[in-house]
């Protein structure tokens, strides 16, 4: 479980990121932060491993202060998947995969056999593994940097806009696999976006943050699309603008689904069956 | 050619005197200035000073710095401890701004990655921001190198044995053959010695060569 208890920061020239945020994430779940750029979401995800002290407030894991650890071992223990992957590229794929067990001592062996192991649980070829970075397309090396958080099998991910650098097509197959890898492995996901629809998609909770990390709403995404806060979270979301305001149509007996301004977005089906 | 099939055995004690002058500043050049780049580039108004100081550095001419030398340190006017120092001198005015150039050419965003994952750092430093760095402080070294190899020659008008001696002993003694071979082989050494750098950089940093490829 990670706490945030009234954190701020305010950077010593004065400018303030964030306020005064306080949210709890439970354990084994998926909470997306989301805002556009200055609403402090990265800087939030920062205070968890500590690239990032607040001048105010504290930061809870499990009940103790982050404040207190080392913050070498405490980012240690804490997955970390950033945009466009910040993989290490003097070193092979399977080195960046094994880089934290290679940290902490664990033999040359045993990590390159894990971190093939992983590379094939993201979804790559192991063979892939002898590759370096820039050999790799922008998609494969997001699920590398995926496969290197998960080495030392952390209780917390931290994704800081991990997929916002690829193109669309590979960001979908990217965001099914997350939650399929989530189904499976059940960690602490603290993902930071600025994109709704993947705030929707990968949230179990999602909180809308508006400038200096005031939190506008925090919800289910249906919580948040069926009563947005305000005229901010609403334009956010995108019913003000009718986007997401769709009604039915019957043609030719199937049910179409049609958006504000009448353009045919979709067909009904029965209901789809709930994500596990 | 009768005069260097005569004087192989001087021409070899030469050659090695000149590389026993040039490899040392070179290696100090090199190892003192990353502390000095680093350093320098985490204080902004040390790092526009420290390159507008190499500058005028290597602005002093070497003649005379060569004399002044041994009056500072009190060695002998000949004694080649003045050539290394000076030549160290000449070696960091190029390095430094080379290496804090090169160190502030690794992607912050990679460095930060690196924190991320949990490096210490100092950690961080040796085996991520150096070998970053590679590939631009060796295209420093090799200028440095080959400076230094041609600087050396200067120590010869002072009489400090090196290659530089057999071109002043050439010129007084009006052998053509002397002052040719001097120069070739200084020029030959340079070029080694800039081979052998390129040759080790390319065995350090093998992912600096393999850009090529790619996958989907």
């Amino acid at each position: 479980m990670i706490r945030f208890d009234h954190v701020g920061k305010t950077y010593p020239d004065g400018t303030t990121a964030v306020e005064d945020f306080s949210l709890t994430v439970d354990s084994h779940a998926s909470v997306v932060l989301v805002g556009t750029s200055g609403s402090g979401k990265t800087t939030l995800m920062r205070m968890v491993n500590r690239m990032v002290d607040p001048t105010s407030g504290r930061v809870l894991i499990d009940d103790e202060d982050v404040a207190a650890m080392d913050p070498v071992k405490l980012r240690r223990r804490i997955g970390y998947v950033m945009q466009a992957s910040g993989l290490l590229p003097h070193r092979t794929v399977a080195e960046n995969v094994a880089t934290v067990p290679h940290l902490e001592g664990v033999s040359r062996r045993r990590s390159r056999s894990r971190a093939l192991a992983l590379l094939e649980m993201v979804g790559l070829d192991h063979k892939l593994g002898d590759r370096y970075p820039s050999q790799l397309s922008g998609g494969q090396q997001q699920r590398v940097g995926v496969a290197r958080a998960l080495a030392a099998d952390p209780n917390i991910l931290l994704m800081d806009e991990p997929f916002g650098a690829v193109d669309p097509i590979v960001r979908a197959e990217l965001q099914k696999e997350l939650l399929r890898l989530q189904s499976e492995l059940g960690k602490t996901i603290l993902f930071v976006t600025h994109d709704i629809d993947e705030a929707f998609l990968l949230g179990e909770k999602v909180v809308i943050l508006k400038p200096g990390g005031v939190v506008a709403q925090e919800g289910t995404p249906s919580q948040i699309l069926a009563d947005p806060a305000d005229d901010f979270v609403e334009t956010f979301v995108g019913s003000g603008r009718g986007k997401r305001a769709l009604h039915l149509e019957e043609v030719d007996g199937r049910q179409v689904v049609v958006d504000e301004s009448g353009r045919p977005t979709g067909v009904l089906h029965a209901a789809p069956e709930s994500r596990s | 050619m009768t005069w260097i099939l005569a004087n192989l055995g001087l021409l070899g004690e030469r050659l090695l005197a000149h590389l026993g002058q040039a490899l040392p500043p070179i290696v100090l050049a090199f190892v003192l200035a990353i502390p000095i780049a680093k350093l320098a580039n985490s204080r902004g108004w040390l790092r526009g000073g420290l390159t507008a100081g190499a500058g005028l550095l290597y602005a002093v001419p070497s003649l005379p710095l060569f004399i002044v030398l041994p009056i500072v340190l009190g060695t002998g006017i000949r004694s080649s401890v003045n050539i290394i120092v000076a030549l160290t001198i000449y070696g960091l005015a190029l390095m430094v701004p080379s290496a804090s150039e090169a160190l502030r050419s690794v992607s912050g965003s990679t460095l930060q990655s690196a924190t991320a994952q949990g490096y210490a750092p100092f950690a961080r430093f040796w085996s991520v921001e150096l070998p970053l760095a590679g590939p631009a402080l060796v295209a420093g070294l090799r200028v440095v190198a080959v400076s230094t190899v041609s600087l050396v020659t200067v120590g010869g008008v002072l009489g400090v044995p090196s290659l530089g001696m057999l071109f002043v002993d050439g010129f007084q003694r009006n052998i053509t053959a002397e002052i040719l071979s001097g120069i070739v082989l200084t020029a030959a050494l340079a070029v080694a010695l800039d081979l052998l750098i390129v040759l080790g950089g390319r065995l350090l940093l093998p992912w600096a060569h393999s850009r090529t490829g790619g996958g989907r």
